[in-house]
């Protein structure tokens, strides 16, 4: 019988569920609700492209975009067949859920690779 | 169950489950909530990449992102998606014990300790967030 590759998904949905559980409140809550509410003053673009100029912090970033795409599209994936009753569309579920956390982790990748041909950055306030 | 073993399994009779078989007890709706909060966080990810593809096309393109996100019932959704990520968060620190057994000097750590220093842990990172996002790092 084939190996089953639910471990390898398992574990990205686990290390997701725990990074986007101890990242994801602060961030949405700054970022989404008290900058455009005024709030707080930034990151404005300028000073999101400065914060996001470092390498590591870029990876950072990655790595949370990524783990919170798969933890989304194993969560959801049972979420359908146990939820809505479709255990019957298995594959194409999966396929759905996981090509499209893989689509979208390849974009992030790239978007965030790209970010340092920007042109040069005012100064931070 | 995994649905790929239903192949391998005896067939035997299963009455059909209507699909809200989950309303009607507070229990099993906490449950589809709490699985649901994958919606919240993979919106997340989408709308943290969204940004990032929002400044790499530019100063123009991120203003637009940032009126987006100003429009209020932009501001308002994003709010139950705050509430979402929390429960999110609350959830899955609960269940920490549960998946995380700590052992020190030969005896297990009470599970509210393990509780305590996950929240610990969210403190710190979202600490550490905000030092950040004020240009600290």
């Amino acid at each position: 019988m084939r190996r089953s590759r639910e471990p390898f998904f398992w574990a990205l949905f686990s290390s997701g569920g725990m990074i986007a559980a101890l990242v994801l409140p602060a961030l949405a809550l700054w970022l989404w609700v008290a900058r455009p509410l005024g709030w707080v003053a930034g990151p404005t673009g300028p000073e999101m492209a400065a914060l996001l100029g470092p390498l590591l912090l870029r990876f950072c970033l990655f790595v949370v975009i990524a783990l919170a795409l798969f933890h989304w599209a194993h969560r959801f994936r049972y979420t359908l067949y146990d939820g809505l009753q479709l255990a019957h569309l298995y594959g194409l579920i999966a396929s759905i859920c996981y090509g499209g956390a893989t689509l979208l982790t390849a974009a992030a990748a790239w978007l965030l690779w790209r970010l340092p041909h920007l042109p040069p950055l005012p100064p931070l306030r | 169950m995994n649905p790929a073993y239903r192949p391998y399994h005896p067939k035997w009779h299963r009455d059909r489950m209507p699909i809200f078989w989950w309303l009607g007890q507070a229990a099993y709706v906490k449950f589809i909530v709490r699985e649901l909060t994958s919606l919240a966080v993979g919106y997340a990810a989408l709308l943290l990449l969204a940004e990032v593809w929002a400044l790499d096309r530019g100063a123009a393109a991120h203003a637009r992102f940032l009126r987006f996100l100003a429009a209020p019932p932009v501001v308002a959704f994003h709010v139950v998606v705050c509430a979402a990520l929390l429960f999110h968060t609350v959830t899955w620190l609960n269940l920490a014990p549960k998946a995380l057994v700590v052992r020190l000097g030969g005896k297990r750590l009470p599970d509210g300790a393990v509780v305590a220093g996950h929240y610990l842990l969210w403190l710190l990172a979202s600490g550490v967030i905000v030092w950040w996002l004020r240009g600290g790092l």
